[in-house]
């Protein structure tokens, strides 16, 4: 790779989004190296569909709908759930799924369903929590389950002709629970460099340089540059129990729309917890909204200064897409940190 | 008297009769002993700092504190960023009808305390009881009064060119363990409010230097809106050095697992100082050993606080635009 040419890095995690940000990292880089922000942001991905759902659910009689703190003020079709929480309804913030399985517990004739998102980090926290829930006979809990998987996504934009990524600083936290292996087939099959990276400034220059080394070298390689957490083969138990709770199915990301196999559906076994499956509800006909770039955002198509909403129309306290919502969010960084 | 605050203790009869009185014996000086409708007080000096706030913190009890200790911590505090010594304050409880007259007690007893440590007296009161459900527990509102009589330059709003700023101790603490607290997030980390009086710390910092233009305590917003209030008020730049503010490691790590930014959380213990920076060092040395130069005032980039990062680079530090936590004090 010759010394001046452009290099694109993309950064999936919004954890690193955020540290980059706060540490001011992209001024100290050289002018020809870019980064750019992924999909990497459990609630920024999550489709106005999903939301719109949870909305709808939260309208039934009884129910406590538990979320977590972001996802409470992501636009939906019509409102979001701080919105209904301000209308009355019973929606409260919850910090880990154990708390509202808690919150059933203490409400036994409530019936209590948690807004799952998150990747593969969250996801085997919350199939523990669900076979805790079967231990225990709990009749009142339920799972609305979005969660997504960050490979199907990572391919996409590895293929994607719109976006020319050179590499990937890959996520730190969802390797420790998946190891670095899976990122192997997409490191060779679309020629990316991959570097696993932590989230302390030093950590995020390390993967910074070793994706540089790749791409003079004309290597495509996975390394993980943060061994003090992640372990080739991962975290095997975790994967197990998330295995057992969960399958794969399709899932709609905002921005990247349906992607095949890039979501976890609630096993047969399991799916007296399925709140999709118990609470049938009306969803809206979703409506794009206009001008927000977010799903361009989260392609590494568009930086948030390119969206005319920004820092205008969409702020923090006014927020029109959810990349501006999310504490890990790009619009978020951009706007707090400059 | 039963064990349960009842809207009988705060319609006006015996039983609130009773009340006041049980309460007025805990902070019982002359001037509230005499009962009048509003309270008589020699004042020295022409001079006063007079200031207000109201306290819905929850939980009532935190670790390293109350509602009680920080209603009147939270009043001094307020007294002496002004340069003023604190005197007096006034003390009105809004009660939800329920409350056991115990935790009545055991605030009563921290104000107590805590008015003792501040040197300042309770010299009126008020008690109203409301309905289950109309407010969570209690509330405390206060005034406080206090004299100006420091020989140094009018302390206000504006800081001038040159001025350094100094910190008197590790933020972030208040909200964290407000938040730990209340969300009983479960985390054995021996955080603890660090609500506190700064009448020692002040008093040190009035003595060793007539050249402090601005004194202010990050409470809610935290030292970052702080900052910014400041650089507002005073039309002109800051520039702060990330590695000189100073924070306890179990405190970053709870912000970095939570997703806070620690300069936006809320003290109840600190403050910072702006100086004529001749001053600076035997300022920074009068706080104590805590005490750290943090940064200081430009005349570019007028009403905006700038950040040197750890690793050299720089970023803005904007205004608070949504709320971290609520009810943290």
């Amino acid at each position: 790779m010759r010394q001046e040419s452009k290099i694109k890095l993309m950064e999936v995690c919004g954890t690193h989004t955020m540290a980059i940000a706060r540490a001011g990292i992209k001024k100290l880089l050289p002018a020809n190296i870019e980064l750019v922000s992924g999909p990497g942001c459990p609630v920024c991905v999550t489709s106005q569909g999903d939301i719109d759902r949870a909305i709808e659910i939260s309208r039934i009689k009884d129910v406590i709908m538990a979320t977590f703190g972001d996802m409470m003020r992501v636009p939906g079709t019509n409102g979001s759930l701080e919105g209904m929480k301000r209308q009355g309804y019973d929606i409260r913030v919850v910090y880990s799924s154990l708390d509202a399985l808690n919150i059933a517990k203490d409400n036994p004739g409530k019936k209590v369903v948690l807004m799952g998102i998150g990747f593969e980090t969250t996801s085997p926290t919350i199939a523990a929590t669900i076979i805790e829930a079967k231990r225990k006979k709990a009749q009142n809990f339920f799972i609305l389950s979005n969660f997504k998987l960050i490979f199907p996504a990572l391919e996409a934009l590895a293929g994607s002709e719109k976006i020319k990524i050179d590499g990937f600083i890959c996520p730190g936290h969802v390797s420790v629970i998946t190891g670095s292996i899976p990122y192997e087939k997409i490191a060779k099959r679309y020629k990316k460099p991959s570097v696993i990276t932590g989230f302390g400034t030093i950590d995020i220059f390390r993967g910074v340089e070793r994706l540089i080394n790749q791409i003079k070298n004309h290597k495509y390689e996975v390394e993980i540059a943060y061994k003090r957490a992640v372990k080739k083969r991962g975290n095997s138990t975790a994967r197990k129990i998330l295995d057992s709770v969960f399958e794969v199915g399709d899932s709609e990301w905002r921005g990247l729309g349906i992607i095949k196999k890039s979501g976890l559906k609630l096993r047969k076994e399991y799916e007296d917890f399925d709140a999709e499956r118990i609470f049938k509800v009306k969803i809206p006909k979703t409506r794009k909204i206009p001008g927000c770039l977010c799903g361009e955002v989260l392609q590494g198509i568009k930086s948030p200064r390119n969206c005319k909403l920004f820092k205008k129309i969409c702020t923090p306290q006014n927020p029109v897409g959810p990349c501006m919502v999310s504490s890990e969010g790009t619009c978020a960084a951009y706007y707090r940190y400059g | 008297m039963d064990n349960k605050i009842t809207l009988a203790h705060g319609n006006g009869g015996r039983l609130m009769h009773e009340l006041v009185d049980r309460l007025r014996l805990k902070f019982s000086n002359k001037i509230l002993n005499e009962m009048a409708d509003a309270a008589e007080l020699n004042v020295p000096g022409n001079k006063l700092a007079f200031s207000t706030d109201s306290y819905v913190v929850k939980p009532i009890f935190f670790p390293g504190g109350d509602i009680g200790k920080l209603a009147v911590c939270g009043t001094v505090n307020d007294i002496l960023m002004k340069g003023a010594r604190p005197l007096f304050m006034s003390l009105a409880f809004i009660i939800e009808e329920g409350l056991e007259l115990s935790i009545l007690d055991r605030i009563a007893q921290s104000v107590k305390e805590a008015s003792k440590k501040a040197k300042i007296q309770v010299v009126t009161g008020d008690i109203k009881v409301v309905e289950k459900g109309s407010l969570d527990k209690i509330f405390i509102n206060t005034s406080g009064i206090g004299v100006i009589s420091h020989q140094g330059k009018h302390i206000g709003t504006k800081a001038k060119v040159d001025d350094v700023i100094i910190i008197n101790g590790t933020i972030a603490e208040h909200g964290i363990a407000i938040l730990n607290a209340r969300e009983k997030l479960g985390f054995v980390s021996g955080i603890k409010s660090d609500c506190r009086n700064l009448n020692l710390e002040v008093g040190r910092c009035l003595a060793a230097s007539k050249n402090i233009s601005v004194m202010r305590d990050p409470t809610r917003g935290g030292l970052a809106m702080a900052l910014n209030e400041i650089a507002i008020s005073s039309n002109l730049g800051i520039e702060i050095n990330e590695e000189d503010i100073p924070i306890k490691p179990a405190v970053k790590n709870m912000c970095d697992i939570l997703g806070f930014d620690p300069l936006y959380i809320a003290n109840e213990g600190k403050f910072i100082c702006f100086v004529d920076k001749k001053d600076a060092s035997k300022v920074k040395k009068a706080i104590g050993k805590n005490a750290r130069i943090m940064g200081k005032v430009v005349s570019n980039h007028k009403k905006e606080v700038h950040l040197k990062t750890e690793i050299g680079s720089g970023r803005i530090l904007p205004m608070l635009e949504s709320d971290q936590l609520p009810r943290i004090c």
